[in-house]
């Protein structure tokens, strides 16, 4: 049944659902609520789990590590810095193929400090081994949530739950909170095989030599390449529930014989959906929703690009002195096929920008060129930069930032 | 789709004001999304919070740029110049004052017969012994719309609020509705 509740509420309900055992984290905006709904639940006995308040997100981090090392189903949640302070023990979580939940409701990194979304925070820790799924909207990042679980579980991976922050985390919706005994159906009691038993003691996390590194990380990246199976087979038995998928690895919206696309990661997805719908007389456009970054499903992308000439790559971060981080993972997955498409790397929205259907028109207007240019912060307002940033030309206009395609 | 943009002060319950409107809509079978836009969130600072209501699901998470409704908390907000800023041609505005109508506008051009006011600091102090003037200017705000019954509010407040709390914002939303002419903005809100 719809309910009218705010994205971390409903985050918090969907958690408890999922009945983890050993729940850590350090308050952080735009995360905030759903600690605090969860702390809620528990103290109002609704949720049956050891709930531990930690000093930072180092220990929440480090704490959930040790509760699911020990057989634990344990979640997290964080944002921005706290994302970052994490970051030593995300790679641990992965290295050691210990599985977990994490939501991180994005939002930009300091400095300047911004408290807004975008999605520098997860993209920050794109190669940390963590499995990243973007949600689009409440209804997807309730779904995903008790996805993750499964999928976790079933690879012995974390899962990163993205969900923009204040877009997603502060929007009160329409959402679905599914039954328990849907949830418990679908999700059976976590059962680590490699579990810490002090009957049978072992060590894990000790020094690798040169002889086995290379070998550990070869594992590590193919897990996550296998995985998205398990990300594909998890939704399809989801969607057989409660009939609703949550976009598989990645999905596609819009007119087979459409020759633009816009790839995107989270929420700008719907804005721009309404946007086509409302600007008719711009060409017929494709809308790639991207929910799996990590494993990036090279496949799946390349399938969804055919019979495109132009594909617009939305980036909510970027990589100053490079440009798009997605776009030049789409580039390559894209390169030596016969018919690849023009690709146009712009940010958005950085930084709690608003980001409104207008954009639509503007991308459509900003691909109208001999030769794609270079990246841009398309939303940025020139006027109001110094003279010495190219606060006088645009930078969407630069004739200098003509991309030389080889 | 109906859009309101809703004006306060933090510890106004500006937020609260626009999670109460949506969920009230929702109950009675609307689409509805409602999202605060923070500033710095620390009372007193100014704050904006957004609900848009549709009888289709709303898939945008842009900001309300065109509202057809301003709700404003706090009277001296309205010296605000952008306060108005992309309200619709005939698009109306519920303020908080003591004072009439007749009073505004001030700074800015507001055509003051779009404009109506509510003593609800006021009102709210009488019933809640709180200058919270969100509900009440809620309940008005239905009044002049008839967008959704009275109980819908009643409804929405039931599953924030509960035992004192409730029933004295129950009090002052029946108070509030009181002094307002009914469905002076109804024509609008089929628009």
């Amino acid at each position: 049944m719809l309910k009218a509740l705010e994205g971390s509420q409903a985050i918090a309900q969907t958690v408890a659902l999922c009945r983890p055992q050993v729940v850590a984290a350090y308050p952080i905006t735009p995360q905030t609520h759903i600690v605090e709904n969860i702390a809620k639940l528990v103290a109002d006995g609704k949720m049956d789990c050891e709930l531990v308040s930690v000093e930072s997100e180092f220990s929440a981090a480090s704490l959930v590590l040790g509760a699911a090392s020990a057989g634990s189903r344990t979640y997290t949640a964080s944002a921005s810095q706290g994302i970052l302070l994490m970051s030593e023990v995300l790679y641990n979580i992965a290295g050691l193929r210990v599985p977990m939940v994490l939501t991180c409701a994005n939002r930009a990194i300091s400095a300047p400090l911004s408290i807004w979304n975008d999605q520098q925070d997860s993209m920050a820790v794109r190669d940390a081994g963590w499995i990243q799924l973007y949600c689009a909207d409440n209804q997807e990042a309730v779904d995903t949530t008790i996805q993750a679980y499964r999928i976790a579980e079933a690879t012995e991976l974390p899962v990163m739950v993205c969900m923009d922050g204040f877009t997603l985390t502060h929007t009160l919706e329409p959402i679905d909170i599914p039954e328990q005994d849907m949830v418990d159906s679908y999700l059976p009691p976590f059962n680590f095989k490699r579990a810490l038993d002090p009957a049978n003691p072992t060590s894990v996390g000790t020094l690798v030599s040169p002889d086995f590194y290379s070998e550990a990380r070869h594992s590590h990246h193919h897990a996550l390449l296998d995985a998205a199976d398990e990300i594909i087979a998890a939704d399809n038995d989801w969607k057989q529930l409660s009939g609703r998928s949550a976009g598989g690895l990645l999905s596609v919206d819009g007119p087979d014989d459409a020759r633009i696309g816009i790839l995107t990661l989270g929420s700008v997805f719907g804005t721009l959906s309404e946007a086509r719908d409302e600007y008719t007389e711009l060409p017929p456009t494709k809308l790639i929703k991207l929910r799996s970054y990590r494993p990036f499903p090279v496949d799946a992308l390349r399938h969804a690009c055919a019979g495109l000439t132009e594909l617009i790559v939305l980036e909510r971060a970027i990589s100053p002195g490079y440009g798009g981080i997605v776009s030049a993972e789409v580039q390559m997955a894209l390169s030596g096929k016969p018919d690849m498409p023009r690709i146009h790397s712009f940010a958005v929205g950085l930084g709690g920008r608003d980001i409104p259907l207008d954009i639509y028109r503007k991308l459509h207007a900003a691909i109208k060129v001999p030769e794609p240019r270079a990246f841009s912060i398309i939303d940025v307002e020139p006027e109001k930069l110094p003279v010495e940033d190219h606060g006088i030309e645009s930078a969407n206009t630069d004739s200098n930032q003509q991309r030389s395609i080889s | 789709m109906i859009e309101v943009r809703i004006h306060g002060r933090g510890g106004q319950g500006n937020v609260v004001a626009a999670y109460l409107l949506a969920t009230a809509a929702i109950n009675e079978g609307w689409h509805a999304q409602a999202f605060p836009a923070f500033g710095a969130e620390r009372r007193g600072a100014p704050v904006v919070a957004f609900v848009r209501l549709n009888h289709t699901p709303i898939k945008r998470r842009s900001q309300v740029l065109a509202p057809d409704y301003l709700i404003i908390q706090d009277e001296a907000l309205m010296n605000v110049p952008s306060i108005t800023d992309g309200l619709k041609s005939g698009g109306n505005i519920l303020l908080n004052a003591a004072n009439s109508r007749d009073q505004y506008p001030t700074e800015n051009n507001v055509d003051n017969s779009n404009l109506i006011t509510l003593p609800a600091t006021h009102l709210a102090q009488q019933y809640l012994g709180r200058p919270v003037p969100n509900t009440a200017l809620l309940s008005a705000f239905l009044k002049l719309t008839d967008l959704l019954p009275h109980s819908s509010l009643i409804q929405s407040l039931e599953e924030r609020f509960t035992g004192a709390v409730l029933e004295k914002n129950i009090a002052l939303i029946e108070a509030a509705a009181e002094t307002i002419p009914a469905n002076l903005w109804k024509q609008n809100a089929n628009a």
